[in-house]
């Protein structure tokens, strides 16, 4: 389950309603929940030390994934706590000291029927969200702009097919960041986009599979050259930065070919593509896959 | 039949020599020693590699490796070797061999010289796998060996052809114990035995057959394609040329999907044995046992797709897949729940073979319900490949076959090698790699959930923290199995003789009616069940 430890915060507000006992109590909680996974709200959607569920989900496919994996993690809590407990009792009643005879039952038809059909009608509580959550990612029709991408060894190629523009994103050296900027994360030219905005992303690749993925978007498919994958993403209102990596071996800086997303606002997406269109204005031939096969 | 063909045979019953004994075996004991001792040397380099990748990852940055590609070879040996040279040369060359014509009151294999063989491809194939890992830089590709990164254009030197051949000659192997199995128990179980009264790790070991001659060849016909595209200008796989790395990826997991259940379906059959020997009581629902495993065995050839959710497949194919992925809960939980069963109303013994039985039902556990949340094609969109995956898939394999390997080993050692071990030093070897394995693997669900991809040489430094953790686990195992290399080393040079059946009468099985170690020819009258 992902705490955030915004809510956990306010626990900490109405002080009155709280006896001193009560209020060290929820401090503690506090301090031990945000040092264990600290929400990401504040900065950019990236992990944090010491997190131990799932990134702050952006937008509504994220928070669909999110919302199956908090009744996931009950399900299967719940099960492996019902197994180890069943497994402590048998061995606590029914160790040789407290039971030196054994049973010879070997069949029991009730509970054999019990424990094949619980399972099947768990799976289908499971199965309903599931279902839904997969369609609704796969439908791409309602989106409102398009951005084609493209694996290479080892960077990302971002093209704007509408706006005539592509450009290549590296990864920044240690030794060239910024402060503010996380270690094998940040990238030269981020993938700029509006906020509040649900984006078509057309994944291809140019040499070896790589695959593109921002957990926090939930969004994530492999980069394969001759094939062209269709996904989209839901990026929700605000400003903000979304961080992924390419999630397929891909050679030798397989960690080092980051992906970011920057949402910003519409204003400063229009004077974004005011200078991209000068920067990277695309020429007409499109990029790459005649080239790769001559070079091979 | 003539004097002089008795003198002939008696000569060839009892080899006597290094070579004629270990070279020329026909023995299905001698053979399942060597398979033991291979999958315990192999077990050393895998498991070493392993320990250096997580010397790599215990700190952010690039302390050990030379750069990301060293690393790629090292997860790709690391995996290949585990999966064909410990795990199944353990499982079902080593406990297979030694225990199913025993179970089952044949006098041997088949087919002995097939046996013989089989064994003896391995060695060359592991050598060629090694080889793979050094020559011309060597092969970094992962264990899944997905085109084009294994096409020429991602590897151009020798050192993937090399890893080929190695799986060629690996495959040969698996295939021919595979018809030996599938012979042997179909023809020579003894009077009485029918498959409805065959032990349950015969039975495993049947179902494991099965997988092992329906997926093995289509992996051989995949990397022959592979093959043949690197080196003879075929394109199979190159879409340049009309053809399709996807194709590899489906081939490629129609062979793999089941060959997890080919590694885990063995230790099914030996935790189930171990834990009705040590509650004193028969196993709980028999049939269900043997029948739940015959439906995942054939459930598992239908899923494979569940480790393709990303590549761009039609959004109903993976609604299939979620669904059939899903179903193998079912008997899985069936197992679970008759081991448990079985427990229940027992006597039961923490012998140290239970341990590692009753700590194998709650880790598979662990590691099948992670399995679970992975079937869902939407989720698996934020967990494919990131460590909860490798989390996952270590807790039903590391912890789940290798569980299942100890167990064994524990359970048999005396009956194999004649000698007992010794009780403390093997409590310590459990505990120490419980502690050790949990500790390494139970944080990368957190990693994986939080999205740090797997295969990586050095990560954001926000997942130090885990991965610090899992690194010291990792040297606690290490430490474990230094355990268990001087407890055996013990019990050879202190030679307590094993008792023929030490187990008491939970051990009902006919292996524990000859002596410890069996003769050279188990039976010389065959067995009557009743």
């Amino acid at each position: 389950m992902r705490f955030n430890s915004g809510d956990l915060g306010q626990m900490n507000m109405p002080v009155t309603a709280y006896n001193k006992v009560q209020r060290w109590g929820a401090g503690v909680i506090t301090l031990i929940v945000s040092a264990l996974c600290v929400s990401a709200s504040a900065w950019g959607a990236e992990p944090q030390a010491w997190q131990i569920g799932l990134q702050e989900p952006a937008g509504s496919i994220a928070e669909k994934a999110d919302s199956l994996h908090n009744l996931l993690l009950v399900v299967i809590t719940l099960i492996s706590v019902f197994v180890l407990a069943l497994l402590v009792y048998t061995c606590v009643r029914y160790r040789e000291k407290s039971n030196p005879n054994p049973s010879k039952t070997s069949h029991n038809t009730v509970i054999e029927i019990l424990w094949t059909v619980v399972p099947v009608l768990i799976l289908v509580v499971i199965a309903v969200p599931s279902f839904r959550l997969l369609y609704y990612m796969d439908d791409t029709k309602q989106t409102d702009m398009v951005i084609k991408v493209t694996g290479n060894q080892w960077y990302w190629n971002y093209e704007y097919p509408d706006e005539g523009l592509a450009f290549d994103s590296y990864m920044i050296d240690e030794e060239d960041l910024e402060e503010g900027q996380p270690r094998l994360l940040a990238v030269d030219y981020p993938m700029v986009v509006p906020e509040n905005t649900k984006i078509k992303l057309l994944v291809t690749g140019n040499d070896v599979m790589h695959s593109f993925f921002v957990p926090s978007l939930a969004v994530q498919t492999y980069s394969i050259i001759g094939r062209i994958n269709e996904v989209w993403i839901d990026v929700p209102a605000g400003a903000k930065t979304y961080y992924g990596q390419c999630n397929q071996i891909c050679g030798v800086n397989h960690a080092y070919m980051p992906i970011v997303v920057e949402a910003v606002s519409a204003e400063d997406y229009a004077a974004w593509l005011e200078t991209a269109k000068e920067e990277f204005a695309l020429n007409t031939m499109p990029a790459s896959p005649n080239m790769l096969a001559s070079a091979r | 039949m003539s004097a002089q063909s008795h003198a002939a045979d008696a000569a060839h019953a009892n080899p006597t020599g290094f070579v004629r004994r270990w070279l020329y075996s026909t023995n299905h004991k001698d053979i399942g020693t060597m398979y033991i001792i291979f999958s315990i040397l192999a077990a050393l380099i895998g498991g070493g590699f392993s320990v250096f990748m997580r010397m790599e990852l215990m700190e952010p940055g690039v302390q050990y490796m030379a750069d990301g590609h060293m690393w790629n070879v090292f997860t790709t040996a690391h995996g290949l070797i585990m999966v064909f040279f410990v795990v199944m040369p353990g499982l079902i060359g080593g406990f297979g061999n030694w225990f199913v014509p025993i179970m089952i009151g044949a006098p041997d294999m088949a087919f002995p010289r097939m046996n013989n063989i089989s064994f003896w491809l391995l060695p060359p194939s592991f050598i060629l796998l090694l080889l793979s890992a050094v020559a011309d830089g060597g092969a970094g590709v992962g264990w899944t060996i997905y085109p084009p990164m294994s096409s020429t254009a991602g590897t151009p030197g020798m050192s993937m052809d090399l890893a080929i051949l190695s799986l060629h000659l690996a495959g040969v192997s698996s295939i021919l114990g595979a018809a030996n199995f599938i012979t042997t128990i179909f023809n020579m179980r003894t009077p009485g035995m029918t498959l409805h009264k065959m032990p349950l790790f015969a039975w495993a070991m049947l179902i494991t057959a099965f997988l092992l001659l329906l997926a093995v060849p289509v992996l051989a016909g995949a990397i022959t394609m592979l093959l043949t595209d690197r080196n003879f200008g075929t394109t199979f796989f190159i879409p340049e040329g009309g053809g399709d790395p996807i194709l590899f990826l489906h081939l490629f997991w129609f062979f793999g999907h089941p060959e997890v259940y080919i590694m885990i379906l063995p230790a099914f059959g030996i935790v189930s044995h171990i834990i009705s020997t040590f509650s004193r009581k028969p196993i709980f629902g028999y049939l269900g046992m043997a029948y739940a495993m015959v439906a995942i065995g054939f459930v598992g050839f239908i899923v494979w797709a569940h480790h393709m959710y990303t590549v761009g497949m039609s959004v109903d194919t993976r609604a299939y897949f979620t669904a059939a992925t899903m179903v193998i809960a079912v008997p899985t939980g069936v197992k679970i729940f008759s081991w448990i069963a079985t427990m229940w109303g027992g006597s039961i013994q923490f012998k140290v073979p239970m341990l590692w039985a009753i700590a194998f039902i709650f880790l598979f556990t662990v590691g099948g319900v992670t399995g679970v949340v992975l079937a869902n094609a939407g989720m698996d969109v934020v967990l494919h490949n990131t460590y909860y995956v490798i989390a996952h898939f270590h807790y039903v394999l590391s912890l789940g076959a290798v569980y299942g390997l100890f167990a064994g080993f524990y359970y048999w050692f005396g009956k194999m090698s004649g000698y007992e071990y010794h009780e403390g030093l093997a409590k310590l070897h459990f505990w120490m790699t419980f502690i050790g394995v949990n500790i390494t693997f139970f944080p990368m669900h957190f990693l994986g959930l939080a999205g740090m991809p797997r295969r990586y040489i050095d990560y954001p430094d926000a997942f130090a923290g885990w991965n610090y953790v899992a690194s010291i686990g990792s040297y606690i195992s290490a430490a474990a199995t230094l355990v268990f290399l001087a407890l055996i080393l013990e019990a050879f040079i202190s030679k307590r003789r094993a008792a023929d059946n030490p187990w008491g009468e939970g051990a009902n099985t006919l292996e524990w009616q000859v002596s410890s170690p069996p003769p050279y020819h188990t039976f010389d009258a065959l067995p009557k069940v009743k």
